[in-house]
């Protein structure tokens, strides 16, 4: 069984977000990027499977900073190929350019299973799972929180909100959304990772060029601006009580 | 159990991979040979503050490596219980480097086999990404210092020599509560005149108590960073806010060939007495008993010292509690504790520190006095929900000091 894990790196949210001078994208120049969260679950997801029965797990991710430690920290957990993809990450680049992208580089692994995030908080087109699979032309479904394979097909979990699960049987080879993988992702001790950056190859792939569209375009981005309708009342809390129950009786509701 | 050679008793097993863990313990530590010399007396055992829920303690993990055994050991979790409060290799009649040898290996095999406890996997992969346990930015290392008065120089900033490099810590940098003492030693310190900078974004944490719990390659890698950072930079000495950093770049960072002179604070201040006494002034009349640090009292004998400082109070009125000195109780956050108290609670139903608040009380003293910032909120937290400790202040010499400076 062949499983393909697809990561994305995001903005490492520990750091507060400024907006560029253009107002149109975030000032990258200080931010770290990190292995988008649910991307690392679909990770782990894949080496449990592995663990569990059997698998030849490749990991693919792009090649941009922090691209090297995920996929040898993947190695030292148990992942066979580690591939990055050369191509534009950066800029105006979308979900919809990416799995374009990505196709040929994925058929060429001809997958079972390709596991990946079930969102990210770089998603402005919608998530990259539902994109893979239309352009693979394979199922998909999200939001999934546990995977057991069984005879060319698996079965799935997924959450629903208000706390209701599904199970889902889907034939291969078939795209999943992880939401969550069926253990926290495992710590590897630094250790095992640098033993991996000496044992470990890292393939490359050089991506098509980027088609953008079907993405969005941003006009303007903005930090949450405060707005006026707010009225702050003030004084004792007699005075308080007193001009609250003016309001709702000048608005109806008393 | 397997026939075993008189060589093989020896050696600690038959087995290849034990035969490799008992080297390893030995080559652990400096003295780690002492190791075959266990007299089994148990000792160790009876002093660990955990020991009575462990599955392996000290003396019984070396009776499993000398019975061709330990795999056992890497099935069981309660090792995890071990703070590395070293009140093992204190009492070794053997002279037996237990806590940085046999117990931290332990941990090491643990952790590389996986068998770690979840919210310590976050503190060890937060020290990785952002170089300190918390997950705070490293761009915010230095914002406790905004507004103190001199400015507190940034090394990277001002790039000019200074007498004294001040290596602040994570808990101190970071902690809501450690900062107050921060800022009391930044007041100390201008008072003296001390010509000090600290490195802000590029401190990494000092990585011992990463160590301590199993991270050995975790903490050369922050050991190599710091060590980095040091050689940009001129200065004559490090002093430091943590018994830990202290006891990392004192014992452990020249064994990576990192050496600087380096002094906890109060070492530091004990040799500025003469200047510090004069300022003074302030009383602060109040019966306080002062509370050991397992890294700076036990690990490297620093006792004097900081009950100097306290008795240059005026007012103070110094008490000591019934484990005192070399004695001490852990407050329960070294050697990764900081980490497991979820971990502890389920398997302890009670903290380290809740032992040593309720002694404190009993010494009679009114203000609990520490030198390490682990101390303040585990002590305050003790505080908060032990009955009959109420009015038990916690503060840090430093804070003591500065309050005394008025």
């Amino acid at each position: 069984m062949n499983i393909v894990a697809l990561f994305k790196l995001v903005p490492d949210l520990v750091e507060e977000l400024e907006i560029d001078g253009n107002g149109t994208a975030l000032n990258m120049d200080f931010l770290r990027l990190i292995i988008n969260e649910f991307d690392d679950h679909a990770i782990e997801q894949a080496i449990l499977l592995k663990e569990r029965g059997g698998a030849q797990v490749s990991i693919l991710g792009p090649d941009i900073e922090g691209v090297e430690d995920v996929l040898y920290t993947a190695a030292s957990k148990g992942a066979d190929r580690l591939i990055k993809l050369t191509g534009d990450f950066q800029g105006k680049a979308n979900n919809h350019a990416m799995a374009r992208a990505v196709t040929s580089a994925l058929k060429e692994l001809q997958p079972d299973l390709i596991l990946t995030g079930v969102q990210a908080n770089t998603d402005l087109d919608g998530s990259l799972g539902p994109l893979l699979a239309e352009y693979l032309d394979m199922p998909y479904v999200g939001y999934v929180s546990g995977v057991k394979v069984a005879d060319g097909k698996v079965i799935t979990r997924k959450e629903y909100p208000g706390g209701l699960v599904a199970e889902m049987e889907i034939k291969l080879p078939a795209v999943l959304g992880i939401q969550a993988a069926e253990q926290p992702p495992r710590y590897i001790a630094v250790a095992k990772v640098r033993q991996a950056m000496k044992t470990a190859t890292i393939e490359v792939r050089t991506l098509a060029e980027s088609d953008l569209s079907g993405g969005s375009t941003i006009r303007r981005m903005f930090k949450p601006e405060a707005g006026t309708r707010a009225e702050m009342i003030e004084g004792s809390a007699e005075e308080v009580t007193t001009r609250l129950l003016d309001i709702f009786k000048e608005i109806g509701v008393l | 159990m397997p026939q075993m050679t008189d060589e093989s008793v020896r050696a600690g097993s038959t087995r290849e991979d034990d035969i490799s863990f008992y080297e390893k313990v030995l080559a652990a530590a400096p003295n780690g040979e002492q190791l075959r010399l266990c007299l089994e007396c148990g000792n160790c055992s009876g002093i660990c503050p955990f020991g009575y829920l462990m599955t392996y303690p000290p003396s019984r993990l070396i009776a499993m490596l000398r019975a061709d055994r330990f795999n056992k050991v890497l099935e069981t979790d309660t090792v995890w219980m071990c703070v590395s409060c070293y009140a093992c290799t204190a009492v070794c009649p053997s002279k037996i480097p237990l806590t940085f040898g046999l117990m931290t290996s332990v941990k090491e095999e643990l952790l590389l086999a996986g068998n770690v406890p979840a919210e310590l996997q976050t503190a060890l992969a937060n020290s990785q990404r952002y170089g300190n346990p918390q997950g705070e930015s490293p761009r915010k290392r230095a914002d406790w210092a905004n507004g103190i008065q001199p400015e507190v120089k940034i090394m990277g900033k001002v790039k000019q020599p200074v007498d004294v490099l001040w290596f602040v810590g994570d808990y101190p940098s970071y902690h809501p509560r450690v900062q107050s003492t921060t800022k009391a030693l930044a007041k100390v310190l201008n008072a003296l005149g001390v010509d000090f900078g600290i490195l802000g974004p590029d401190e990494s944490s000092d990585g011992d108590s990463q160590r301590l719990a199993g991270e050995r390659g975790l903490f050369e890698m922050l050991a190599e960073k710091n060590g980095k950072v040091f050689s940009k930079y001129q200065f004559n000495r490090i002093i430091t806010t943590d018994p830990h950093a202290y006891n990392a770049i004192k014992n452990e960072y020249p064994r990576l060939g990192i050496s600087y002179p380096v002094q906890h604070f109060t070492e530091y201040l004990v040799e500025h007495l003469e200047q510090l006494t004069p300022l003074l002034k302030h009383e602060v009349k109040a019966k306080v008993t002062y509370h050991d640090p397992c890294y700076l009292g036990r690990a490297n004998g620093i006792f004097d010292q900081p009950r100097a400082l306290l008795e240059a109070i005026p007012g103070v009125e110094l008490v000591e509690m019934a484990h005192n000195h070399a004695n001490s109780l852990c407050c329960g956050g070294g050697g990764g504790g900081m980490w497991l108290d979820g971990f502890q609670w389920e398997k302890a139903h009670v903290r380290m520190s809740d032992w040593r608040v309720r002694e404190a009380v009993t010494s009679g003293a009114s203000i609990l006095a520490v030198a390490c910032p682990y101390e303040t909120p585990r002590f305050e937290d003790a505080v908060k929900s032990l009955n009959g400790s109420g009015p038990l202040i916690v503060k840090d010499i430093a804070e003591l000091l500065a309050e005394s400076l008025g």
